[in-house]
């Protein structure tokens, strides 16, 4: 699915989201639901920056994966799927398991679109054998 | 009996007055981030702790940037 499609999408479902960019590890804007795009970029380099700084304040081998920060100015959700991330902003207090749920699928559904995540190997055809006359069978039928 | 009324109405309104103040302190919801990581844990972070102060900067430019 297209990035921008998977964007409306998730505009559509969740009421929630006043704003979502998709942005990859070097905070390059993927697509956007805001239109100016320099405040897409600030949004994008703001979250980078945000999952940095978290990554860096805990020092092991499990990475962040996903945050939420909530304000009284409205809440903010970034999520990470290797090197493709999504922040969205909502209003306050939002239904977070499903704003999580809703920023994943967003997520998932535009991989594969100019994305870096690698598209799924396309599964190998099945084929049917065909049947093998028995000889007997063969000599009957000359006969 | 004039001067006892005072001296409970005078009560009533510094309890009054102290509740709203208790409220306004304490009722308010306090920033927070919670952070979740790969191997299923998650640590929360509120506003007043070094931590929630290093990250609370991005979130509010972010929120800053979505409403421009």
């Amino acid at each position: 699915m297209d990035v921008q499609q998977a964007l409306a999408d998730l505009t559509e479902i969740s009421s929630q989201i006043e704003a979502a960019v998709l942005f990859g590890s070097g905070g390059a804007v993927q697509g956007t639901t805001l239109a100016d795009e320099a405040a897409a970029k600030a949004l994008a380099d703001a979250a980078a920056s945000l999952l940095e700084q978290a990554d860096a304040l805990r020092t092991g081998e499990a990475g962040v994966t996903q945050l939420e920060a909530a304000t009284a100015d409205g809440c903010l959700f970034v999520v990470r799927d290797g090197d493709r991330r999504i922040a969205a902003t909502t209003v306050a207090e939002p239904t977070v398991g499903l704003v999580f749920y809703d920023l994943k699928s967003c997520l998932r559904d535009s991989a594969g679109s100019g994305g870096g995540a690698a598209p799924e190997p396309e599964k190998p055809k099945r084929t049917r054998k065909k049947k093998v006359a028995e000889p007997e069978e063969a000599a009957a039928d000359e006969a | 009996m004039k001067r006892r009324l005072l001296t409970v109405l005078g009560f009533a309104s510094g309890v009054a007055a102290a509740s709203v103040v208790v409220r306004r302190q304490f009722g308010r919801k306090r920033d927070r981030i919670d952070v979740y990581y790969e191997d299923g844990s998650m640590i929360s972070y509120v506003e007043g702790s070094p931590e929630a102060q290093t990250l609370l900067g991005p979130v509010h430019e972010a929120l800053r940037a979505s409403r421009a």
